[in-house]
C-alpha cells in the first residue's frame, strides 16, 4: 500500500510542480466565466421569449445551458485525464524515466494501479467541483435547479474515471501522441453514438436509437452522461420533457443500476487487460 | 550463499533477431565484473533480463537465488540505465526519498546524505535536477541505485558523461563499494577503465560469450623488450625466465642496459582479437 500511495503522490506533485494544476485553473475560471456571461444573457431574455406551447421556458433554458455545461465538465474532466495519463508506460519508458522505478520490488500491477489513483484524485475533485460551480451559476441567474443534485456530478467523475482507465490501457500499447490520439478518437465516437440516438430519436428510429445506445454503452462514459442528462430533468414531462431528453451533444437517456454496475465491471475489465498487458511487455 | 547472479542458456529473441544466444555468466559476491562487446552484441538485454525489465525467452536467470525480475530479485539489487533520466522538476533530495520509499529503505535521511556525500554531490542537496549538468546526474544516478544497500549494483555505461575526474570518483567508488560487499556488474565501453577496476571480465559477441576470464589470464605475453644504448630491442618468442639469459648476453657483448620489460597484450588487444578485429 505504501507503494501505491508513494507513486501516486509523484503523480500529484509532478502535476503541481509543472503547472498543470495553473493552467487548468486558469482555463477552467475563463469557462465558468463565459458560461456565467451566457447565463445571464439567456435568463434576461427568457422573460421575452414566447415558447410553442407546452415548453416551458425557463426549465428549457435552464436545463439546456446546465446540460451544456455538463458537456464542457466532461469534455475539460477527459483531457485532464488524458494528459496525466496517456504516457504512463510506453511513454515514459520511452523517455527513460518508467525503469527506474519498475526495477523496484513494487510490482507492476502496482504502479499502474497508483498511477489511475493519482489521476482519480485530480480528476475526480475537478470535475465535481466544475459541475457544482456550472450549477450554482444557473441557479443563482436563473432560479432553475436540476432535479437530481449530487448523481450526475458523480456520473460524470466516473464517466471521467473511465476515460482515464481506457488511456492507462492504452499506453501499455501506444506511444503518448498515439495513445492521446486514439482516446480522444473514443471520446469523439462517444459523441457521434450521443448524437445518433439524437436522430434516432427524432425520425422515431428504433434501429438507430438501439445501434446508439450499444455503443453508448460499449464505451460507458457516454452511456453515464446520457443518465446524468436525464437525471437533471427526471421529473421534467410533457414537451419539455420531450425536447430536454434530446439533451445537447448526445440524448439523455437512462442507464440506472445496470449502467453503474456496468460502469465498475467495465472499469475492472480495462484494468485487468492494462495489468495483464504490462506484465507481458519487454521494456 | 548463492552468487549476485546467475545466468545459465540465457536466450532472448526479438521476433527473428536473436539478440542473446544461450548467455551463461555469474557474478559471486563481492566480485566487480566487467561486461564488453561491441553494438549490437546483447550486453543491455542480458542487463535487462537480469534487472527484469525484459523477459528472457528461454534458459535462467537468477539475482542472489531469487528469478531475475521476481520481487526478491529486485530487492536485492541496484540499476543505473544507460540511457535515464529523472524527472527535473525533483530535487536530488527528493529524487533519493521516492528510490527510499519504493525499496523499502529505512535509512531516512542520514542514507541520502552518505549517499550524495559518496558520490560528491551534498551541495547539490536541494538542486532541481533539470538544473544539473548530465554528469552530475549520471552520479545521482549511481546514488539512486544504491538505496537500500543492493548486495548486486548493475551499472550500464555509468561513465558515459563523466569527466576524467568524474570518471576517477566512480572508480574510487566502486573500489569501495567492493569492500562493502557489493558486486557490481559494470557494462561499459572504457576498455582501460574495465582493466583497472574489474576482477573478470566478460566479452559477448552476437549474443555469445566469446572471452571471460580475470585481466590477468586475459592478458597473453608478447616477448620481451630490452632498451640498451643501441635502442630498444624487442625479442617476441622470448617469455619472462628468457630475460636474465637476454641481459647477461646484452652485457657480455658490452651492450649498456637501461631496461627490460615483459610485454603482455593489452585488453584492447583481447578485445579487439575476440570480437573480429578493428572494424567491429
Amino acid at each position: 500500500m505504501t507503494a501505491i500511495w508513494t507513486i501516486a503522490g509523484y503523480g500529484l506533485r509532478e502535476a503541481l510542480r509543472r503547472k498543470v494544476f495553473v493552467v487548468v485553473c486558469f482555463l477552467t475560471i475563463a469557462f465558468l466565466a463565459l458560461y456565467w456571461l451566457g447565463a445571464r444573457y439567456a435568463f434576461h431574455h427568457v422573460a421575452n421569449v414566447a415558447p410553442p406551447e407546452g415548453v416551458d421556458a425557463r426549465t428549457f433554458a435552464g436545463a439546456f445551458l446546465f446540460g451544456m455545461a455538463m458537456f464542457g465538465t466532461l469534455f475539460l474532466g477527459v483531457v485532464l485525464a488524458i494528459f496525466l495519463t496517456l504516457g504512463t508506460v510506453r511513454g515514459d519508458a520511452e523517455r527513460a524515466l518508467l525503469q527506474p522505478l519498475v526495477v523496484r520490488p513494487i510490482g507492476r500491477s502496482t504502479l499502474l494501479i497508483a498511477r489511475f489513483l493519482g489521476a482519480g484524485a485530480v480528476c475526480v475533485p475537478y470535475v465535481l467541483i466544475l459541475y457544482f460551480a456550472a450549477m450554482v451559476l444557473t441557479g443563482l441567474e436563473g432560479s432553475w435547479w436540476p432535479d437530481r443534485i449530487v448523481t450526475p456530478g458523480l456520473e460524470l467523475a466516473a464517466g471521467v474515471l473511465i476515460v482515464a482507465a481506457l488511456s492507462l490501457l492504452g499506453s501499455v500499447f501506444l506511444s503518448s501522441i498515439a495513445n492521446g490520439i486514439a482516446i480522444f478518437m473514443l471520446f469523439g465516437a462517444g459523441l457521434v453514438a450521443g448524437l445518433l440516438g439524437n436522430i434516432g430519436h427524432v425520425l422515431n428510429s428504433p434501429g438507430l436509437v438501439h445501434a446508439a445506445k450499444i455503443a453508448a454503452w460499449a464505451i460507458p462514459f457516454e452511456a453515464l452522461y446520457q443518465d446524468a442528462l436525464r437525471a437533471i430533468t427526471e421529473k421534467t414531462s410533457g414537451l419539455t420533457g420531450f425536447l430536454l431528453r434530446l439533451g445537447p451533444f448526445g440524448g439523455a437517456e437512462q442507464g440506472g443500476v445496470a449502467l453503474r454496475l456496468w460502469a465498475v465491471a467495465y472499469l475492472v475489465l480495462v484494468g485487468l487487460v492494462a495489468v495483464a498487458g504490462f506484465a507481458r511487455r519487454d521494456l | 550463499m548463492s552468487a549476485a547472479l546467475a545466468v545459465s542458456g540465457l536466450v532472448k529473441r526479438y521476433g527473428a533477431v536473436e539478440a542473446l544466444g544461450g548467455v551463461d555468466l555469474e557474478v559471486g559476491d563481492c566480485e566487480l565484473v566487467g561486461l564488453l562487446g561491441p553494438n549490437g552484441a546483447g550486453k543491455s538485454t542480458l542487463v535487462k533480463i537480469a534487472c527484469g525489465l525484459v523477459r528472457p525467452t528461454a534458459g535462467r536467470a537468477e539475482v542472489c537465488g531469487a528469478r531475475a525480475g521476481s520481487r526478491e530479485a529486485r530487492a536485492a539489487l541496484g540499476y543505473l540505465a544507460e540511457l535515464f533520466r529523472f524527472p527535473g522538476w525533483m530535487t536530488a533530495d527528493e529524487l533519493l526519498e521516492l528510490h527510499q520509499r519504493l525499496a523499502g529503505s529505512r535509512g531516512g535521511e542520514r542514507e541520502r546524505v552518505e549517499l550524495l556525500e559518496l558520490v560528491s554531490l551534498h551541495d547539490a542537496r536541494r538542486r532541481p535536477i533539470e538544473a544539473m549538468s548530465k554528469g552530475m546526474q549520471q552520479r545521482l544516478g549511481i546514488a539512486q541505485a544504491l538505496v537500500g544497500s543492493p548486495r548486486l549494483l548493475v551499472l550500464d555505461e555509468p561513465t558515459s558523461a563523466l569527466d576524467p575526474v568524474g570518471r576517477r570518483t566512480v572508480r574510487t567508488l566502486l573500489e569501495e563499494l567492493q569492500r562493502r560487499g557489493v558486486s557490481v556488474l559494470l557494462n561499459s565501453h572504457l576498455l582501460s577503465e574495465i582493466e583497472l577496476v574489474c576482477d573478470r571480465v566478460v566479452i559477448l559477441l552476437d549474443g555469445r560469450v566469446v572471452t571471460a576470464g580475470t585481466p590477468a589470464e586475459l592478458a597473453r605475453p608478447r616477448g620481451v623488450e630490452i632498451e640498451t644504448d643501441a635502442g630498444k630491442r624487442t625479442y617476441p618468442e622470448a617469455g619472462r625466465d628468457d630475460m636474465p639469459r637476454l641481459v647477461a648476453e646484452l652485457v657480455r657483448d658490452g651492450k649498456s642496459v637501461y631496461g627490460a620489460s615483459l610485454l603482455t597484450s593489452t585488453l584492447e588487444d583481447v578485445y579487439v582479437e575476440a570480437v573480429g578485429g578493428e572494424g567491429s
